[in-house]
């Protein structure tokens, strides 16, 4: 059973995951998490501005997005952050001295903004065109109909596939090592990876991965838990929020005794 | 079913004043979709607090022409007045506040709940606050029966309720004049009858209708004035009597024998 001793020793080693873990929690875990968080909240805006230019009226709009999306979706994503961060780094040295987030944020979110956007497009378009007209026929104007009734609905359906995108983003953002990191701005990966090339051992390389589980895979299921109340109703204001759950079939059950009376 | 759904208009009291006296008038109405011409030289009126319905075959206009009355769609020419005042300059969503529209397919927002799709118009376009725009939601989901499914998503009603939610969001804004776009042919048999009453109970109440509709038997019963179209025209208007008892043309004869 040598082999599985080996696997043991390269991969479960506790001491070595001891020595990374103080980093990986005090330092990695915040890294990684602010760059995750920020690009995505920048890239959900930007993805919104372009799946709404995507389908505007006017070209001059429409083109532009479409352009956009297709560079910015098709470069790998190393690609971008080196030309963006390097691209980038006298510009950025003069704003914000030699950090290289702020530019590691921005390629990530124009990454994520270009899949985004086609995300929230897809969604939108999927709306039924009745939904409009309806809002149109009460009287809004075609924006306003457009802000609250069409894309609340189209981004709703695609919420799977925008989790599916942030947890690509977690996983992206171990990219900004190509921009040289200070020891303390070192993220997930690059703590694990420090650890495994210094030692020969990969342990602190398989608990960073575990790190990025613990990132993503709550992500999913809270995305789920919020999609399926989407779709099921919320009971009205001061209906206790802890049992939620229940109510859309409490309503239908109550709906169905009322009617068959 | 609910007692409410065979609820005539001499049991169920108005819960609130409908009555309109705006007429609507279509002068020379041409519509096209690209190369197709959908509706031609279309003259119509409806005179205050009365019903009027519009009949005639798949595909002879009836839809465009509704939706030339409140200009979602625009006409390519001709004028549409309502209280004898052309609405050609006016603005198209201020139109529209006055002008109610029902559908076939209901097209209720499914991510708002039935009070929430009810009191939309009144809390974004006519600035009422949540307790006056739910009062004004719930008196008009008492008039369709339907204040006990305030709460719910339209999404679990069945399709008479939705219906019958979307003429109460129709109501609510007060409109002048109300359209119908076969509203009850997504229906299923059973559940066309309460959705009906219920326009009968607006028609009796004095409110302007324009109704496009397969149902003869409400044409009939309801209708102070029918319109047949055919092939973007309106070949033959008069008391529904008349269209139906003593059809001048040739086109409409056809059509009823196929109907009736």
């Amino acid at each position: 059973m040598d082999i599985l001793r080996t696997l043991r020793e390269t991969f479960l080693d506790l001491d070595a995951m001891g020595q990374a873990l103080p980093e990986l929690v005090r330092v990695g875990l915040p890294n990684t998490l602010v760059l995750a968080l920020c690009s995505a909240v920048l890239g959900t805006v930007a993805g919104m501005l372009l799946a709404v230019s995507g389908l505007s009226g006017s070209r001059w709009l429409r083109w532009p997005a479409r352009i956009y999306t297709d560079i910015f979706r098709g470069l790998p994503a190393a690609v971008t952050i080196l030309l963006i961060g390097v691209g980038l780094a006298p510009l950025g040295l003069g704003i914000w001295g030699p950090n290289p987030y702020p530019l590691g944020i921005l390629a990530l979110s124009l990454i994520a903004s270009a899949y985004i956007g086609e995300i929230f497009r897809s969604g939108i378009q999927s709306v039924e065109a009745g939904q409009l007209e309806a809002a149109r026929a009460l009287g809004f104007s075609r924006s306003i109909g457009m802000r609250l009734v069409v894309i609340p609905q189209g981004v709703r359906r695609v919420l799977p596939a925008l989790v599916n995108q942030f947890i690509a983003l977690v996983k992206e953002s171990s990219l900004v090592y190509f921009l040289g990191l200070l020891a303390t701005q070192r993220d997930l990966f690059r703590i694990g990876q420090d650890q495994a090339a210094n030692t020969g051992n990969e342990s602190a390389l398989l608990l960073a991965g575990l790190f990025y589980l613990v990132i993503t895979v709550p992500l999913t299921h809270v995305v789920n838990h919020i999609d399926s109340r989407l779709r099921t109703g919320r009971h009205p204001d001061g209906a206790d929020p802890n049992h939620e759950a229940g109510t859309p079939d409490e309503d239908l059950a109550l709906a169905i005794t009322q009617e068959a009376h | 079913m609910s007692i409410i759904d065979q609820a005539t208009p001499a049991a169920a009291p108005p819960v609130s004043r409908t009555a309109s006296t705006s007429s609507v008038a279509t002068r020379d109405i041409h519509f096209a979709f690209g190369a197709t011409k959908v509706l031609r030289w279309v003259n119509l009126e409806v005179k205050g607090g009365t019903a009027a319905c519009l009949i005639g075959p798949s595909g002879s206009g009836k839809s465009t022409l509704l939706r030339c009355v409140n200009r979602l769609l625009e006409p390519d020419r001709g004028e549409v007045s309502i209280g004898g005042r052309s609405v050609m300059g006016d603005d198209p969503d201020l139109l529209r506040q006055r002008v109610g529209m029902v559908f076939q397919h209901f097209n209720l927002f499914p991510h708002k709940s039935v009070l929430a799709n009810i009191t939309l118009g009144l809390r974004k376009l006519r600035g009422l606050s949540r307790d006056e725009a739910d009062a004004v939601a719930l008196t008009q989901l008492d008039r369709v029966g339907l204040r006990h499914k305030a709460q719910v998503r339209p999404g679990t009603l069945s399709g008479g309720q939705q219906q019958r939610v979307a003429i109460a969001r129709a109501l609510a804004m007060s409109p002048e004049v109300m359209l119908f776009d076969e509203a009850t042919s997504a229906l299923d048999p059973e559940l066309v009858k309460g959705v009906l009453a219920t326009m009968a109970d607006l028609a009796g109440e004095g409110m302007t209708m324009l109704v496009v509709t397969h149902e003869m038997g409400f044409a009939r019963g309801v209708a102070d004035t029918v319109h047949f179209m055919d092939h973007g025209q309106v070949v033959e208007s008069g008391p529904p009597e008349q269209l139906f008892e003593a059809a001048s043309s040739r086109r409409l004869q056809e059509f009823l024998s196929q109907v009736l």
